[in-house]
């Protein structure tokens, strides 16, 4: 089949950009997105131009390193799937597909796909963790959990940092990611501990950053590739306001 | 070249106690006087640096992703091993040290194995008090599963994401280490040269691949945590900027490489559908306890697979090996599945791939039991092959997924270049000829948290803080190398793509030098690697500059220390005249097909020395002694 691209270029993070058209001829089916980007670099680079720069390394939608809007929807068209996990079945011949990096205020674009997700390294180093030293732990089943616990805080837990929640955030939230991580530790005894801190100061980083606040628009869980649920945000609601009259915050 | 593997003496049991009684500390009040470099931020470099951090010492962390949190351990699906003996199901520290040493084709060092298996334990510990929401029990208790093939139930899991969990778990202590100030964290930051001062590791040459810049960092040890080098094949299971450069440029540097051609070939992937595929999918070695592995009897059978009867299907596996069946270790599968291809009897398209077919575990447990084990994976290919595995068998091949060998070390973990340490999948230590599913992730952890730690006081603290900085002559030296390099990539400006060349280069790597090797085949890619290599020199187009983002560049960097670590892997493979493992050389087989061992001649570690651009590497051998289990014939039948 052969696609139409519509692509944002931008040299660099100062610079302005726009959109470049690209035919991508005799794409197959089962080609991934990212290979049938992968085609047309190939054919940039013979024509001696510059390729596209897009930001991938397992693809298998578990590192969380890619992300592209296509067509207006962050990770495109199939619900549950990451950019490097959509294959081209999922497009017909003549299609015109338009590809966009993140958008987000605290995502900078750095160069024509690729945007700036440190922030969400520095909103876990805010409390995304359980302070345990390597040697002091106690034997692993000391402290059961219960199953549907344990089960609840994988579900959390299986974000995988891509960002996608916050491109399809009118306000530019990040909180489904936020909310994942506090969820996931926070669920487990062992969070227990350190569970109002790490509420109110993970949510204070988020803002510090830059993120939008959260009006429940629900668009988040929609664009997440791994599905994570928007129950964990009013989860994490509980625990900031809780945090309050805890005894045990600081 | 001294190699001294310093393997403690004593029973084998007391042999890790007995080397931490003895070995050096550094007091509390110093190690803060103290840098480390960590190259890598997967299950070894976090967890090392979280360690390290912890105790005291200052860090500085490299990775070339965006965040520490994408190293390819992500990836890591299956499981991981632990002696805990939940189940009760008379595991122990000797049982696994036993699984691994003979997994491995009795070519590792039973020192080093019996102190993971030892270690083993602890992981789980630290990992659950972290966080990691490992599978439960119904009564809140860890969860365990059987896992390739062991006869006891020792990994753990969580769901098919495990290697993302351990990770997200090693990233967190980073994480708590970078805000306490202990670990300063260089993202998009790749290593491109190591540093020798009077002989010893002193720091690293890296590149920001967002302006640029060649950049030099000084410490008072470099440890390598950067993963294997399953990508020399082109496709692998591995992500796309797993590479050799750091190990590679170490080993151009002094540092011995071991066992360059023990490289794993995982059997459940699936197949290769075009030639543009970029990369390869693991399907977790778990659905083996499960599926069943099958082709027809006849070759060039066109049929659907629903449409052949019974006694007209080969369960191959189980025919040949009624004792393990479809849980063969790694390298008997992908052996067998291959020899099946070979007669014509392969499926899909290209002819490349075997039947696992869940039809029979359906009828026995019912859909929805196999939907809660293997519903993430099942989805998953689905995504990938449009196919609905509940319905049609799922098709199945080999591909390069795990790389045995890597830079030498001895018991301490310190390679042959005092003060250069290497863990994980980039150093060569405890797998052999060949690493059993779920103890790659053991590993990596056994050397960042439990490992390490320990014995790099022993280092540090016979090498006192110096103050020495980056800005010395063998500093700007190494960097003007690095810099040149870069500059003659870009200006080259010929007519062939970087990928072009890596395909290239892997299918040459994959036929000659993949699943199974021959001298005459080895000696072709021998002359065929060089010959592309020079091509390569002459005729790579690099668009673009160095001060940018310039994704061409990076992996023009790449490909080219894969061109050199090819031509190292076929001469080991050409110079081991026995089958061991996942080395398996035609010519030494058994009557029944299998890998025919010689211990008399080739018990021994293979070591390659450095010795210039156009010589032939030096080759040398640590004898591997066996003390304590007798090498036997492995049998699998
Ligand atoms: C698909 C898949 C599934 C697997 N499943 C299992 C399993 O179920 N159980 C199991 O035990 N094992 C499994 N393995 C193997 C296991 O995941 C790996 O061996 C292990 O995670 C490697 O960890 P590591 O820390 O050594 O390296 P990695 O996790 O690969 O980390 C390498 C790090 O080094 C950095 N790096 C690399 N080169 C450079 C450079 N030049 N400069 C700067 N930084 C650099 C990277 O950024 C990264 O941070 C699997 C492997 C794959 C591919
Ligand atoms: S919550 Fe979902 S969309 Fe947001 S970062 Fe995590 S995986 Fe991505
Ligand atoms: S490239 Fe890793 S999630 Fe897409």
């Amino acid at each position: 089949m052969n696609v139409t691209l519509k692509v944002w270029r931008q040299k660099g993070p100062n610079q302005s950009g726009g959109f470049a058209e690209y035919k991508a001829e005799g794409i197959i089916e089962d080609m991934s997105f990212l290979e049938m980007l992968d085609t047309v670099n190939e054919s940039l680079i013979a024509k001696g131009e510059t390729p596209i720069a897009f930001d991938n390394d397992c693809r298998e939608g578990i590192c969380g390193m890619c992300g592209l809007v296509i067509n207006g929807i962050p990770h495109g068209p199939s619900k549950g799937t990451t950019t490097c996990e959509l294959y081209m079945r999922h497009f017909k011949d003549g299609d015109t597909i338009v590809i966009e990096p993140w958008r987000s205020v605290a995502f900078p674009v750095m160069k024509d796909l690729i945007v700036d997700r440190s922030a969400f390294d520095r909103i876990i180093q805010a409390g995304g963790y359980i302070s345990c030293k390597t040697g002091s732990a106690i034997d692993a089943n000391t402290i059961p959990v219960p199953k549907p616990i344990a089960d609840r805080s994988m579900d959390a837990a299986t974000c995988i940092g891509c960002g996608a929640c916050v491109a399809a955030c009118p306000n530019g939230s990040a909180m489904l990611f936020t909310s994942a991580k506090i969820g996931h530790l926070n669920l487990l005894p062992q969070g227990k501990p350190e569970r109002f801190n790490r509420a109110v100061h993970m949510i204070e980083a988020m803002e510090a950053e830059g993120f939008g606040g959260c009006t429940n628009h629900g668009e988040c869980e929609a664009a997440c590739p791994k599905s994570v649920s928007i129950d964990f945000i009013a989860l994490v609601n509980r625990e900031y306001m809780g945090a309050f009259c805890a005894a045990d915050f600081e | 070249m001294k190699l001294d593997a310093k393997i403690p003496p004593g029973p084998l049991a007391e042999k890790w106690d007995n080397h931490l009684n003895s070995i050096k500390l550094v007091s509390p009040a110093n190690k803060r006087k103290y840098r480390i470099i960590i190259v890598g931020s997967g299950l070894g470099g976090a967890s090392a640096a979280a360690s390290l951090a912890e105790l005291g010492y200052d860090i500085d962390c490299f990775c070339y992703q965006d965040s520490p949190r994408r190293a390819h351990s992500i990836a890591a699906q299956g499981g991981i091993n632990a002696t805990k003996n939940y189940p009760n199901d008379n595991d122990s520290i000797w049982r696994l040290f036993y699984d691994t040493i003979k997994g491995g084709d009795y070519r590792a060092r039973e020192a080093n194995v019996y102190r993971l298996a030892q270690v083993s334990s602890n992981i789980i510990d630290q990992c659950v008090a972290q966080g990691v929401p490992f599978a439960r029990e119904y009564g809140g208790q860890l969860a365990n599963r059987s896992f390739g093939g062991a006869q006891v139930s020792r990994t753990f899991y969580a769901r098919g994401q495990t290697g993302q969990q351990l990770l997200l778990g090693a990233y967190q202590a980073l994480q708590r280490m970078i805000a306490a100030g202990k670990v300063t964290m260089h993202t998009r930051t790749e290593m491109l040269d190591l540093v020798l001062v009077d002989g010893r590791a002193r720091g690293i040459v890296t590149r920001d691949m967002v302006t640029g810049d060649i950049q030099s960092y000084a410490a008072d040890a470099v440890v390598l945590a950067t993963g294997g080098y399953g990508n020399v094949f082109f496709l692998s299971t591995n992500a796309k900027g797993c590479n050799t450069t750091a190990i590679w440029r170490a080993h151009k540097r002094g540092a011995a490489f071991a066992n360059p051609c023990f490289t794993q070939i995982h059997p459940t992937c699936i197949p290769v559908s075009n030639e543009y595929q970029s990369k390869l999918t693991l399907m977790s070695e778990s659905l083996r306890n499960d599926g069943r592995i099958w082709v027809s009897k006849k070759p060039g059978d066109k049929r659907p697979p629903n449409d052949i009867p019974e006694d007209e299907r080969d369960y191959y596996l189980e025919r040949r090996y009624p004792a393990f069946g479809n849980l063969v270790p790694r390298d008997v599968a992908s052996r067998n599945a291959k020899m099946v291809c070979d007669e014509g009897r392969g499926v899909g398209a290209t002819g490349l791939g075997v039947y696992l077919d869940f039809r029979d575990a359906i009828n026995r447990l019912g859909k929805k039991v196999i939907e809660e084990r293997y519903g993430n994976l099942f989805e998953m290919y689905e995504r990938i092959t449009g196919e609905n595995p509940y319905e049609v068998p799922m098709r199945i091949y080999p591909a390069s997924h795990y790389t045995m060998g890597g830079l030498w070390v001895d018991y301490n973990l310190m390679s042959n270049i005092p003060g250069l340490y290497v863990i994980g999948e980039a150093n060569f230590s405890d797998h052999g000829a060949n690493r059993l599913g779920a103890s790659a992730l053991m590993q990596g952890l056994a050397d960042g948290y439990f490992v390490l730690p320990n014995t790099i006081g022993d280092f540090l603290a016979e090498h006192r803080p110096d103050g020495l900085t980056a800005d010395g002559n063998e500093f700007r030296t190494v960097e003007n190398d690095v810099a040149d390099n870069v500059k003659k990539l870009l200006s080259i400006n010929g007519s062939r793509s970087v990928d072009s060349f890596h395909k290239e280069l892997g299918k040459i790597v994959w036929d000659y030098c993949g699943m199974s090797r021959n001298k005459e085949g080895l000696q072709k890619a021998l002359t065929l690697i060089p010959a592309l290599r020079e091509e390569f020199w002459n005729d790579v187009k690099v668009p673009g500059d160095n001060e940018e983002i310039n994704q061409s560049l990076e992996k023009a960097g790449r490909v080219a220390e894969f061109m050199e670590l090819a031509e190292i892997m076929c001469l080991d493979a050409l110079g081991r005249e026995e089958s061991c493992g996942a080395h398996y050389r035609e010519e030494y087989q058994t009557p029944e097909g299998e890998a025919l061992r010689n211990d008399e001649e080739f018990s021994y570690v293979s070591v390659w020395e450095y010795s210039g651009e156009f010589s032939k590497p030096i080759f040398h051998k640590e004898h591997l002694q066996f003390e304590f289990v007798t090498p036997t014939q492995r049998s699998y039948k």
